[in-house]
C-alpha cells in the first residue's frame, strides 16, 4: 500500500467510526478554527450582504443565522457561507478555509459600492464545534447563557469558560444538533477551553473528532462541500440549493444567470444521492454509468456511512436520471457496481421535543 | 505491536509468512493504523496468479482505498473469507489476519524482502517518528 489518503490535519483521533457514532448518539468536539470569519459593518451592510449572498438577509432578526452562498454573476459558487446578523449594521459571514483569501477579496471588492466596512477576523478566533444530541448538556455546564432558548440557526452571547461575550451559535456541519463557539485564538485560551469542553462532556462520552468524521457526518446529512458538490462551475439549481436562494428578494450577484436557467426549464444536471447496492464503495471522482454502461456523471463525495451502515455517494447526473429509484452504476476500480438514486439527505436527525431544535 | 521476526515485509506494507513452498500474506500493523477503520477487503480468487509487486486486491477504510501488492509471485491457494464480512479483524490484529495464501513460484524470492527490524526502521524513516 502506497497511498494512505494524503491527509495531514487530524483526520481522526480515537477512530473515525467511533467519532462519527459519538456525534450521532452522544457528543463530539471539533476544532474548526480553519473556518474563516468576515465581518461587514456600516449603514450599507445589509444592502451589501443582499448583493453578495443569495439568501434573503432582510428576513434575519438580530441573533439569527442563515445558510447562504456567494455567487459569481454566472450563478455558480464563490463559496457557501453562514450569515449571522449581529445588528442592523453588523453581519458576520462564516466561510470555508480553503477559499478564505478568495472570499475575502471577493467580499471586499463587491462591497466597495456600499457604505460598509469589511474585516477579516479569521485569525482572531478559535472555533470549536460541539455537536451531537448531548451537545447542549455539555456546553450548558460551561456557560451562563440559557442554551435551551437558543433555537437551531440562532445564536447568543454569553460567558463561556470565564470568557465574557463569547459568540455561541446553534449551528454545525454534522446534520446533528450542536453549537459552535468562537473564542480568542491564543493557544493557552484555546487549549484551556478545549480541555474544559472535554471534561464537561465526559459524562456523555465526548470524544475529539477529526476531519474524517466531519466529512462522513456532513455526507450522511448531504451537506455540500466546496470543491465537491459546489464550485465555480456548478450553479445553485444543479446543487439543489434552491431553497436558500431567494430570487424574489431583488437582483443580486448571480440572480440574472439563475433566472435564465429557470426560464430555460431548469438545470440539465442535478445532484443526487446514491446508495451503492452491491459490494463496493463509491469514492470521490468515480464515474457514474447508466444501465447500458455509458458514462453519465461522476461522484462528488462518496464513502461508507458509519451510522447508516451503507455505502453512499453524492453525484451529478443528467436530470433524466435524477428520479429517486433510478438504477445506475458506479464504476469502482474498473467494475460497474449497482447503485440506486435515493432521497437526500441520507440522514435526518430525530425530531426533538425540546424548544427550538426545529 | 511487535513485528514477527519470522515474517518478511514490503515497502508497500504487506507481510508474508513463508513456509516451504507456501506463504500467507497480510498487511502490517502500521498499515492498518494508517488506514484507520477497515470496512472492505477486495480479495483475489483461489487459482489467481499473483505477481511480485503487482496489485492483487485492495483494502478500504472509511477514508481511503489502498491497493494490495503481492510480496512474491505465485498462485492463490486460499483466501480469508472471514474478512469479507469482518474486515475489522485486520484492525484488531493485522499480523494474525492473513488475506491470502499462495503457492510460491520461487520460494527464494521471499528472502529478498525486508526483515522485521529493517521494516520497522523503514517505517520510522517514512513517518519521521
Amino acid at each position: 500500500m502506497v497511498d494512505f489518503g494524503g491527509w495531514d490535519m487530524p483526520v481522526e483521533y480515537s477512530g473515525l467510526i467511533a467519532e462519527h457514532m459519538a456525534v450521532r448518539t452522544g457528543v463530539g468536539v471539533f476544532d474548526v478554527s480553519h473556518m474563516g470569519d468576515i465581518q461587514l459593518r456600516g449603514p450599507g451592510s445589509l444592502s451589501a450582504v443582499q448583493h453578495i449572498s443569495m439568501n434573503d438577509a432582510a428576513r434575519l432578526q438580530v441573533g439569527q443565522a442563515q445558510y447562504s452562498a456567494m455567487l459569481y454573476p454566472e450563478g455558480t459558487f464563490v463559496d457557501d457561507i453562514i450569515v449571522h446578523k449581529f445588528s442592523d449594521n453588523d453581519y458576520l459571514f462564516v466561510i470555508n478555509a480553503g477559499t478564505r483569501e478568495k472570499d475575502y477579496e471577493w467580499v471586499r471588492a463587491q462591497a466597495r459600492a456600499f457604505d460598509c466596512h469589511v474585516s477579516d477576523y479569521s485569525d482572531y478566533y478559535t472555533q470549536l464545534a460541539i455537536q451531537g444530541p448531548r451537545a447542549q448538556d455539555t456546553l450548558q455546564k460551561l456557560t451562563n447563557a440559557d442554551l435551551s432558548k437558543v433555537k437551531f440557526y440562532w445564536f447568543t452571547w454569553g460567558t463561556v469558560c470565564g470568557l465574557a461575550n463569547t459568540l455561541i451559535a446553534r449551528t454545525g456541519y454534522t446534520g446533528e444538533d450542536g453549537f459552535e463557539i468562537y473564542i480568542p485564538s491564543d493557544e493557552a485560551t484555546s487549549e484551556r477551553v478545549w480541555n474544559e469542553v472535554m471534561q464537561a462532556g465526559a459524562d456523555f462520552g465526548i470524544v475529539p473528532c477529526g476531519l474524517g468524521a466531519r466529512n462522513t457526518l456532513r455526507l450522511e446529512a448531504a451537506l455540500s462541500l466546496y470543491g465537491h458538490e459546489i464550485s465555480e462551475s456548478i450553479n445553485v439549481f444543479e446543487a439543489g440549493l434552491d431553497r436558500f436562494c431567494k430570487l424574489e428578494k431583488g437582483p443580486f450577484l448571480g440572480s440574472d444567470a439563475l433566472r435564465k436557467v429557470q426560464a430555460a426549464g431548469g438545470p440539465e444536471r442535478k445532484l443526487v444521492g446514491l446508495e451503492v447496492v452491491d459490494r463496493g464503495i463509491a469514492r470521490d471522482g468515480y464515474r457514474v454509468l447508466d444501465g447500458s454502461g455509458t458514462v453519465i456523471g461522476s461522484v462528488t463525495s462518496g464513502s461508507p456511512a458509519p451510522f447508516l451502515k451503507k455505502n453512499i455517494a453524492l453525484a451529478y447526473v443528467p436530470r433524466s436520471y435524477a428520479e429517486v429509484g433510478t438504477e445506475l452504476a458506479v464504476e469502482i476500480r474498473s467494475n460497474p457496481v449497482k447503485a440506486v438514486v435515493v432521497p437526500i439527505p441520507f440522514y435526518r436527525k430525530p425530531k426533538k421535543s425540546v424548544a427550538g431544535a426545529s | 505491536m511487535a513485528y514477527p521476526t519470522n515474517y518478511r515485509y514490503t515497502r508497500e506494507h504487506e507481510w508474508i509468512e513463508a513456509n516451504g513452498n507456501t506463504a500467507a500474506v497480510g498487511i502490517t500493523d502500521h498499515a492498518q493504523g494508517s488506514l484507520g477503520d477497515i470496512v472492505f477487503v477486495e480479495l483475489p480468487k483461489v487459482g489467481d496468479k499473483v505477481e511480485k509487486g503487482k496489485v492483487f486486491g485492495s483494502v478500504e477504510s472509511v477514508k481511503a482505498v489502498s491497493d494490495l501488492y503481492a510480496p512474491a509471485t505465485g498462485t492463490v491457494t486460499a483466501i480469508n473469507e472471514e474478512l469479507a464480512t469482518a474486515p475489522e479483524k485486520i484492525n484488531a490484529d493485522a499480523h494474525a489476519s492473513w488475506i491470502m495464501k499462495i503457492e510460491l513460484s520461487d520460494p527464494g524470492e521471499v528472502g529478498g524482502l525486508l526483515s522485521a527490524e529493517d521494516y520497522e526502521k523503514y517505517v520510522k524513516e517514512e513517518t519521521g517518528h
